[in-house]
């Protein structure tokens, strides 16, 4: 009320909100993480199967979860871009890609982390773990089609539609130990169930997700001002005013 | 406070590498991230300096 969002909407009203925003999800991302590592590190009990080494759960979760949340966010973005002829949501799109690439990364390589001493493997191709991987080459593709097509626009509608159709490996990710026999263990948590595991542990891995969330927003908020500093011409906004502060190195 | 020693702590049961190793990387990502960005951000802006 009383604020038009949809000012926002354009890259140089978006770009000092963007700038005001970073330092506070910053902070509350960092007050999160503390607080989640020493819960999951310092204060949680051991897992009476898996020993110490279930203390993995709480940066794997966490970054599986913002894996496939980012990527959701990024197509919505991109169906927002085509949907509207919006430029600054294909900004968003392209500002999300990476950090989505970098937490599929994580949980990839935190997982082999855990199946090691868990399951005797680093990796297995099952269900879970393949499409997971899947989903870094999805990244990979939508990352690879923008750079590799010269004209924006035409970037933009192609790594937004191949972000689009990949949606559907999102639910075949997330239901995957569900619908095929896999060593991967079950859902932590679910919407429907009580959880699975003591209060402290839920309290560490929740904090610990909540606290990748706003850093993901930190962190995708500073490259989209990079990525509208790189695509506009600051000449064009033809607004002296906010010149300076795009241009102030903060 | 769950362990007995800071030798506890680090060895983590035996799992220590593993947990650890989980954990050192998670972190160096995001702080390469980080860093990334920055130097990324001081591009742009020299770049735009530059035509003002």
């Amino acid at each position: 009320m009383g604020i038009n969002w949809l000012k926002y909407s354009a890259p140089q009203a978006f770009y000092p909100l963007a700038g005001k925003l970073i330092p506070w999800f910053s902070v509350v991302a960092a007050l999160a993480v503390a607080a989640g590592l020493y819960i999951g590190l310092l204060v949680a009990p051991t897992d009476f199967q898996q020993g110490e080494s279930y203390r993995i759960i709480f940066v794997h979760v966490p970054a599986a979860w913002m894996s496939m949340f980012l990527y959701v966010v990024m197509a919505l973005w991109a169906a927002f871009g085509m949907g509207l002829n919006a430029r600054l949501s294909f900004m968003m799109a392209q500002a999300i890609a990476p950090t989505g690439a970098m937490f599929t990364f994580l949980a990839l390589l935190t997982g082999a982390m855990w199946g090691k001493p868990t399951w005797g493997a680093w990796w297995v191709w099952d269900a879970r773990l393949t499409s997971e991987l899947i989903l870094l080459f999805q990244y990979a593709g939508v990352m690879l089609l923008r750079t590799s097509i010269d004209d924006l626009r035409r970037a933009d509608r192609a790594s937004g539609v191949f972000a689009l159709v990949g949606v559907v490996n999102i639910p075949i990710i997330y239901f995957s130990v569900k619908w095929w026999n896999t060593l991967h263990q079950g859902a932590s948590v679910s919407m429907t169930a009580a959880p699975k595991m003591a209060a402290t542990m839920l309290t560490a891995m929740l904090l610990m997700t909540f606290g990748f969330w706003m850093y993901s927003v930190a962190v995708i908020l500073a490259r989209s001002r990079c990525v509208i500093l790189e695509r506009e011409q600051l000449l064009s906004w033809n607004k002296p005013a906010s010149m300076p502060d795009a241009v102030e190195v903060r | 406070m769950y362990w007995e020693s800071v030798g506890d702590f680090l060895a983590m049961g035996g799992y220590g590498l593993y947990v650890w190793t989980s954990y050192i990387v998670t972190a160096l990502c995001m702080v390469w991230e980080i860093l990334a960005l920055w130097r990324r951000r001081a591009a742009v802006v020299a770049e735009q300096r530059s035509m003002l």
